[in-house]
């Protein structure tokens, strides 16, 4: 391997020239002025000596594994989280507290309280608790409550309880039996052949509590009296029982239901690449849509293969849904609201939300019983993530790192507690974050700073996080030049990275791609982002950046590509119109359109979605063809654009994602 | 979701005092022979909201409201009620019971809400931006309004200058300003600093306030701990946060703010990403100090949903809401009694009984067991269960709770007659409210009077 780059380095680049290269030295006290950076000075060291230009291709050895950046230590569990409490405790949860004051005012049925917090596994204590401690789902106001001081302390008294079927509930004392049992049945399940002794006292006592329960009330349900009896021989099989008991049958519909949920979802994530004028398929994700979306009425034919839908028609959906989506993890809720929303966009941003969130999530997982880790935890994933496509469709920046993630879940030890498994997960995903999104922003930063001269007029599109960085470090160098902003509509995003660099103390030029070819005379440089590099050289970017690119190419001006390896990926694509994203929540905003910001009064064309002959089309991305690039600045270096296969070959997938 | 709900049921109200009694607090008055707060209850339980905390004022209120719940929601609710002494206000309410909440962020909804608006907008907009608070509001009632002007007497019931002044940012998404009715006799103040940063300001006296929140917990027990005056949400507690929104002195736990960019410098830069690429609110852009370095003031967000004009939402806080809200759960907004209407448009009880050339009008609603005696007709109003009333009445815009017996020949109109109570023959109320224990009511009465 070693071998096979050194010869390659010493190959002639069979590149086109790019013209700019053999331009004066650089004076190497500019260059070592910036910010000192151990762990990357390699690349550096080389450009920094002033013989030794950076070449075209300049394919760095692959980094060292990062073992010595950040190393994969194992976690003890205690600082990164708490280990979990014990799954059989007799200690009360915190919730436990909601039936004290309860339990207090009413002696019989205490008993039955604590017997099913004994019991109680997880979420259901409370309601298991409370439930048992008001026998006959009556009222009753506990003596307790009025406390005389200022702030008084009320205390909660359980009314009505849950998910009681009706044939049971007018006998409450004996369904809190049944319902510990059927819980009892399907948790005991993985551990049915040894109950320990605690759990064995648990069931007794919770029998005893039951009965208790059931004479306080005077009635004696059979039902429930025979399932009493039947328990210890349920535990050790359960299966006949569990079906001619209607509660039994219900949970383990409920159970079996959400298990088949998850399934569904985790099988049926779409293609990123789905065809939508697949009719099929189309109908088999609207049925596992969690947003479903109205399509639009007037959908453009040519794109008929991409999802169209109602501008609006999401939010509110979504908005409604809140408490529906009780499976999903409330961080990651809120990334897809934001998505949906547009509070976030751009590639890095929503890679980087999107980690966060996942990192969250996976703080807060435990695994099921009778689960292992890695299973259930890409299951899990894989719902968020699909979640996340039905709010928008995935980047493939996004893509790379949920492979990334996925591949690490799939890594881990099987004889990994499960706190430290989360505790390598987290510092995997930050390790990912920190490798591939931001030291590869600070070389990218370094390798284009290279490139900016003293008296260049730089042009840039829209508002790339990369192209700033550059920007603003070569202004903390105290290079001289001047920055055009090419901007356009619906979201005029130039207009925020306008603001930015003039508080900087940039000297900026703001205008709209109408103007390009006018302002394009003045420009030395052409800076650009991207959405994502196909092999064939192809760079994805937000639309207009091929009118852009195409435009400098017509006046001999290089165009240079600013985009992270991660975002590197092995599809070959010719044009923008197979694969591409509609804007969703803008796409089909006429008002987007047809408003001028900040003149009210232009309003010629309200109203005019009503129409019947208008479609309406609104492209996120556009495809730039590798002809017009002169560059891409990635962190393995300044590449010609054929070159990005040899990228996506050598560190893509699996040395890639560490 | 991490949101625990809290319902203020509150107790014997007194801006509704013919109506409510001890045995009747306002939670359960009848809104289309369902007690009110039903309608909030099984908004959420739509929702798939399961745990609730109701919080009801008084004791014997708590009763009635407890034992109401245990036995309609035994199996589908999992409802836990707490009683707080009367007169604390929803602050103290929400004080009172604050040890009880462990969830990242609550969700406070009066129990007098009759509304369609799911409660999950409201709460997915609070975590959009993760806000501190977030009120719902939504539309005057037109129809109210129109109401009380046809008919003149109204006008006196309806309390002059119950309407909130809100102002918010042009999207429509952050409240910056909120005064109730009685502060708009006097100026309105605005703070400037808020004025400054956001630019512009929509101010709107067309909306009001739901009475729908949801509150960062942690916050809300801070305001609730520091502040122990504040007495009510809407009138303190809120305007509060609203009004310091831009110099916040509270300490958010979950630091949503800028507090984040931490030592770390990578994590500065992610975050700087991530802050590049949304856009900017007027917080964050204020919270930056004077070279767009790091955050040095501390803001928080007061968010704001509106509920859209095509979404029924009320609250039943007077008697012209009651008679209001009546009348449009059995007629425009009917998708929210939960009853099948007929043909007619009216929902008749098939156990009622009708006598001959007795005609029952469309928006009518006849309860379980109700006797109609000949030639009566029945115009847009409502009529508990086991009422008798006897021939020749005229029932139009009213309602008639349970057990309710009326003489030959009464005439009523624009009315609440309470239950139990007892009208002689040849009574005509116009726009009166009978109070119920068993009152007979002899003489013919008018304009707003009540017995």
């Amino acid at each position: 391997m070693d071998s096979r780059r050194s010869s390659r380095a010493l190959i002639d680049p069979k590149v086109r020239q790019v013209g700019f290269f053999t331009n004066a030295p650089l004076p190497p006290d500019r260059t070592q002025s910036d910010p000192p950076d151990p762990i990357h000075s390699t690349p550096l060291a080389d450009a920094s000596s002033p013989g030794n230009f950076l070449s075209p291709v300049m394919i760095p050895p692959p980094r060292h594994p990062s073992s010595s950046l950040l190393p994969r230590l194992p976690h003890s569990p205690s600082d990164a989280f708490p280990p979990p409490s014990p799954t059989t405790t007799t200690t009360t949860t915190s919730l436990g507290d909601f039936s004290d004051d309860v339990t207090a005012a009413s002696s019989p049925p205490s008993a039955a309280a604590a017997a099913a917090r004994v019991r109680g596994r997880g979420s259901s204590v409370k309601q298991q608790g409370a439930a048992s401690s008001f026998p006959g789902g009556g009222f009753e106001v506990p003596p307790s409550v009025k406390a005389p001081s200022s702030v008084p302390a009320s205390g909660l008294t359980t009314v009505s309880v849950v998910k009681l079927p009706p044939g049971i509930s007018e006998n409450a004392g004996g369904s809190v039996s049944v319902e510990v049992q059927s819980d009892r049945a399907l948790n005991s399940k993985p551990l049915k052949e040894k109950t320990s002794k605690a759990e064995r006292r648990a069931i007794q006592e919770a029998q005893r509590a039951a009965k208790a329960a059931a004479k306080a009330e005077g009635i004696k349900t059979p039902a429930a009296t025979a399932l009493a009896n039947a328990k210890p021989t349920k535990s050790t099989r359960p299966s006949p029982q569990r079906n001619d008991s209607p509660v039994v049958v219900a949970a383990s519909e409920k159970k079996g239901g959400d298990r088949s949920v998850e399934k569904d979802r985790k099988k049926d994530v779409p293609h990123p690449r789905m065809q939508y004028d697949d009719k099929s398929r189309v109908q088999k994700l609207k049925k596992r849509s969690v947003v479903k979306p109205t399509e639009a009425r007037n959908r453009v034919e040519l794109f008929r293969h991409l999802p169209q839908y109602e501008h609006g028609t999401q939010l509110p959906v979504l908005q409604s849904k809140f408490f529906q989506l009780d499976t999903l993890h409330p961080a990651v809720y809120k990334v897809g609201l934001q998505y949906l929303s547009g509070d976030i966009c751009g590639g890095n941003a929503r890679c980087i939300a999107m980690l966060q969130a996942f990192q969250e999530a996976i703080r807060d997982y435990s695994t099921p019983p009778a689960k292992t880790l890695s299973r259930d935890l890409t299951a899990k994933i894989s719902s968020y993530v699909s979640f996340l496509i039905d709010c928008r469709p995935l980047s493939v920046s996004m893509g790379n790192a949920i492979r990334f993630l996925k591949s690490q879940i799939a890594k881990i030890p099987i004889s990994l507690s499960e706190s430290e498994a989360k505790a390598t997960l987290h510092s995997d995903i930050e390790r990912f974050i920190n490798e591939k999104i931001i030291l590869a922003d600070r070389v990218i930063v370094k390798h284009a700073v290279t490139k900016i001269r003293d008296g260049d007029v730089l042009l840039t599109y829209g508002s790339s996080s990369a192209v700033e960085m550059i920007l603003q470090h070569a202004h903390e160098l105290g290079k001289q030049f001047r920055v055009v902003i090419v901007d356009s509509r619906p979201k005029h995003e130039g207009k925020l990275l306008l603001r930015r660099l003039v508080r900087k103390g940039l000297s900026c030029t703001y205008t709209h791609i109408n103007a390009i070819s006018y302002i394009i005379h003045e420009v030395t440089r052409v800076f650009l982002g991207a959405s994502s590099v196909l092999s064939n050289g192809t760079v994805c970017s937000r639309v207009g950046t091929a009118c852009v690119a195409m435009v400098a190419y017509g006046f001999h001006i290089p165009v240079l590509v600013c985009c992270e390896a991660y975002k590197f990926h092995e599809r070959v694509q010719l044009d923008s119109i197979c694969s591409n994203e509609l804007g969703v929540l803008l796409a089909g905003d006429p008002d987007s359109i047809s408003k001028v910001p900040g003149r009210e009064d232009i309003n010629h064309l309200d109203g005019w979605d009503k129409s019947e002959n208008l479609q309406l089309l609104n492209l996120i991305y556009d495809a730039t063809p590798s002809d017009y690039v002169s560059l891409i600045i990635t962190d393995y270096g300044m590449i010609p654009p054929t070159s990005v296969p040899v990228i996506v070959r050598e560190y893509g997938r699996g040395q890639l994602w560490i | 979701m991490d949101f625990q709900v809290v319902v203020l049921a509150g107790g014997t109200s007194k801006k509704l005092v013919p109506l409510v009694s001890k045995e009747v607090p306002k939670a359960l008055l009848p809104v289309a022979n369902r007690p009110v707060l039903s309608y909030v209850l099984e908004q959420l339980e739509l929702s798939n909201i399961k745990d609730l905390i109701v919080v009801v004022e008084g004791a014997d209120a708590a009763l009635c409201v407890g034992g109401w719940i245990s036995a309609a929601y035994v199996d589908r609710l999992h409802v836990e009620v707490a009683t707080v002494p009367e007169d604390v206000g929803t602050a103290g309410a929400l004080r009172a019971i604050a040890h009880h909440l462990t969830a990242k962020d609550v969700l406070v909804v009066s129990g007098d809400l009759v509304s369609d608006v799911p409660p999950g907008a409201v709460t997915a907009a609070h975590r959009r931006h993760d806000a501190v608070v977030t009120a719902m509001i939504c539309s005057v009632p037109v129809s109210g309004l129109s109401e009380a002007g046809s008919s003149g007497a109204k006008d006196k019931t309806k309390k002059p200058g119950r309407y909130n002044i809100i102002g918010m940012d042009p999207t429509k998404q952050f409240l910056l300003h909120i005064a109730t009715g009685a502060e708009l006799e006097k100026d309105t103040r605005i703070r400037k600093s808020i004025l400054r940063a956001v630019g512009q300001m929509d101010i709107r006296a067309d909306l009001m306030d739901a009475h729908m929140y949801a509150f960062n917990r942690s916050v809300l027990q801070e305001v609730l701990d520091q502040k122990d005056k504040f007495q009510s949400l809407k009138q303190d507690v809120l305007p509060y946060l609203v009004r310091s929104q831009l110099k916040s002195e509270i300490l958010i736990n979950g630091a949503p703010q800028g507090q984040q960019a931490k030592e770390n410098g990578n994590d500065k830069v992610s975050y700087r990403i991530l802050a590049n690429a949304s856009t900017p609110s007027f917080h964050e852009l204020y919270a930056l100090g004077p070279n767009g370095s790091a955050p040095v003031r501390r803001t928080h967000k007061c968010c704001v949903y509106i509920a859209s004009n095509s979404k029924y939402c009320v609250r039943l806080n007077s008697i012209q809401a009651f008679m209001d809200i009546n009348r449009d759960v059995i007629g425009e907004a009917n998708h929210l009694s939960g009853y099948n209407f007929s043909a007619q448009n009216n929902i008749i009880h098939p156990s009622a009984e009708l006598g001959s050339k007795t005609t029952v009008g469309p928006h009518c609603m006849l309860g379980e067991g109700s006797q109609m005696g000949d030639k009566c007709s029945v115009k847009r109003s409502v009529i508990g269960r086991h009422c008798r009333i006897g021939s020749n009445v005229k029932v139009v815009n009213s309602v008639v709770m349970n057990h309710v017996t009326i003489g030959d020949g009464c005439s009523i109109q624009g009315s609440v007659i309470c239950s139990n109570a007892q009208l002689q023959e040849r009574v005509a109320l116009k726009d009166c409210q009978v109070l119920s224990l068993s009152t007979s009511v002899f003489l013919s009465l008018s304009s707003n009077e009540y017995l």
